[in-house]
Parts: C-alpha cells; structure tokens; sequence
C-alpha cells in the first residue's frame, strides 16, 4: 500500500501521521508540499492536523484552495481514499470533499485532551477492525470543531450511515456533557457517501504507541493496510 | 472603485462568539438591546470601472472563497470613490 501525506505551511500532524501509517504500512509515506501540482500514485492520501495558514479567513480555507488540494479532490472523486484529521477535516469540508462545517468551539476554548468516541460505522475500508459500538479513545487538539450542517444534510448522514464516530462517554453514553466542542448529534467525524473520504476532528495518529498514552488509533491503520493494499 | 464585503452568520446558525459579547456588553452595563451578530468586513481596490461587473466579480469572490456558503450570508457594497 502507498500513503501520500499532504504538507501545508503550517501542518503540524504531517510527521505524527507519518510515522504512525509508516509503522502499519511498513514503509514510509511520501510527503507532498503543497506547492506541488503532481501527486505520486497512492492507496491512501492524507490531509493532516496543523493550522494550514495561520487558519487565516476560516479554518482550512486557503488549504482547500491551494493547487494540490485541487489533485486531492480529484482522486477521492475518482474513489482514492483520503483520510482528514482535524485541520484535514477542515479543508475537507471547505472544498467540498465532506458536508457541513466545522464552527467555533461552543465554549470557545481551545480543547486539548483525550476523549471518548463510539464507533458507529465499522463497516469502511477505514474502520473494519473496530467493533460496532466500541468506545475507544483517541486525543483532541483543535479550536473549531464544532461540526453543524443544516436539518436536511443531518439527515442525510444518518440515511446514508456516514457518520463515523461520535463523542461519547466511557460507556458510550451519549449525552452533552462527553462532547467537548457543541457539535450537532455529538458527531466526531463522518464519510463521504462513498466511504472512501473518512474526516475526524480527534487523533487516531496521537493514540497508536502506547507509549504515549494508548493504542487505540492503530486499528484505524491496520484497517487501511488490510483494505486497500 | 472600492468593494465593501460584510459577511455574517446565516441566521439559526449557532454563534457563541455574539452571544458571548451580548453578554460583556450587558456586563459593561449597556442595555437597550435584543441581540448581536458579529461577522466579517473586507474591502477590496478594484481596477474596474464598470461598477456592475465589479459586483459582479466580487459576488463571484464571496461565492468561491470569501464566504462559506453553508453558514456565511455576504452583502457586496461598491463605492464608486
């Protein structure tokens, strides 16, 4: 399996992503500047966490506008998987990659912990080695994350099983208190309605060693590995 | 020619910025008022002259980039000065 990883100014997840798929895949990804208009043949490309340029005018909106973001969107359309942490999920969101968008924190803080998340879709080439219903636990570092997309799109999501995780308590309890930005149905990351585009506010990446606290990101790789290679 | 962009929440969308200074202003002791919306203002040096083109342009901007239009409403004013 070839991973491509996506480098703007100011992406700061590009090497914590890179080292984490490196150690599923066996081989290190490639890393693309975003000045760069070609990308490399791959399985898998990633748009990684980080403050793509200063998160000026939104989040993630001069990203989703930068010449190789252009190439990304034409192979997720052409069925590439693109997986969107954090910052990622922003510019995903920005070009149209995935609906909705992802607002100012409802408490307007800067979160930064871990947190709990349900697995609600175990069905994707990024999730089969998950459970359905699991609760794993994967860190949180970001400003806006607090997804909204309006009542018709909400219920598309549901319709079309693309929501991914949502924020949970230890137990998997989903009530207000265990989502830590406002976000709508306490979604933490939804696909695309072709399952190959996964966007996640949290960390998959920040929890695969446990030596850093937990290893519950690494099922997400070893899925990838086991479905596209 | 000058285009002046306001860019603002679509109503209903939730915006704890506003409610945030609603609540500092009440706590500054102003009163008199229901609600606050706070957005955007950007102004851009047009080389046009033809003032329906230029907001024509500018639309086209605010669609594209300068607005998000799943959350963001964008009024375009040009000034002819």
């Amino acid at each position: 399996m070839k991973a491509a990883v996506i480098v703007f100014p100011g992406s700061n997840c590009d090497r914590d992503i890179a080292v984490a798929l490196g150690q599923s895949i066996g081989s290190a990804p490639t890393m693309i500047w975003h000045r760069d208009t070609e990308l490399p043949p791959a399985d898998l490309i990633v748009v990684p966490g980080g403050f793509s340029y200063g998160d000026y005018l939104r989040a993630g909106a001069m990203a989703a506008h930068s010449p190789i973001m252009r190439e990304v969107v034409a192979r997720a359309r052409a069925g590439t998987a693109v997986l969107a942490i954090c910052n990622g999920f922003q510019v995903a969101t920005e070009c149209g990659l995935l609906p909705g968008v992802l607002l100012r924190n409802s408490n307007l803080k800067f979160v930064c912990r871990d947190v709990h998340l349900r697995v609600e879709n175990p069905f994707t080439p990024f999730t089969q080695q998950y459970d359905d219903g699991e609760v794993v636990t994967f860190p949180v570092a970001h400003h806006d994350g607090n997804y909204f997309a309006d009542a018709e799109t909400h219920r598309s999501l549901l319709d079309n099983d693309q929501i991914a995780f949502r924020y949970c308590d230890r137990r998997g309890g989903l009530d207000t208190s265990a989502n830590p930005n406002g976000s709508l149905d306490n979604i933490a990351g939804i696909f695309n309605a072709n399952k190959n585009v996964l966007g996640l506010m949290p960390h998959p990446e920040r929890a695969s060693d446990p030596a850093l606290g937990g290893n519950d990101g690494r099922p997400m790789f070893e899925s990838l590995v086991a479905s596209l290679s | 020619m000058k285009a002046r962009v306001h860019i603002t929440l679509k109503p209903g969308v939730h915006d704890p910025q506003s409610k945030a200074i609603a609540s500092a202003l009440k706590g500054l002791g102003f009163g008199g008022f229901d609600d606050v919306r706070q957005g955007k203002y950007i102004e851009i040096d047009l080389a046009d002259s033809d003032r329906a083109s230029a907001e024509r342009i500018v639309k086209e901007m605010c669609a594209k980039f300068l607005a998000n239009p799943v959350i963001e409403n964008y009024r375009v004013d040009i000034d002819a000065t």
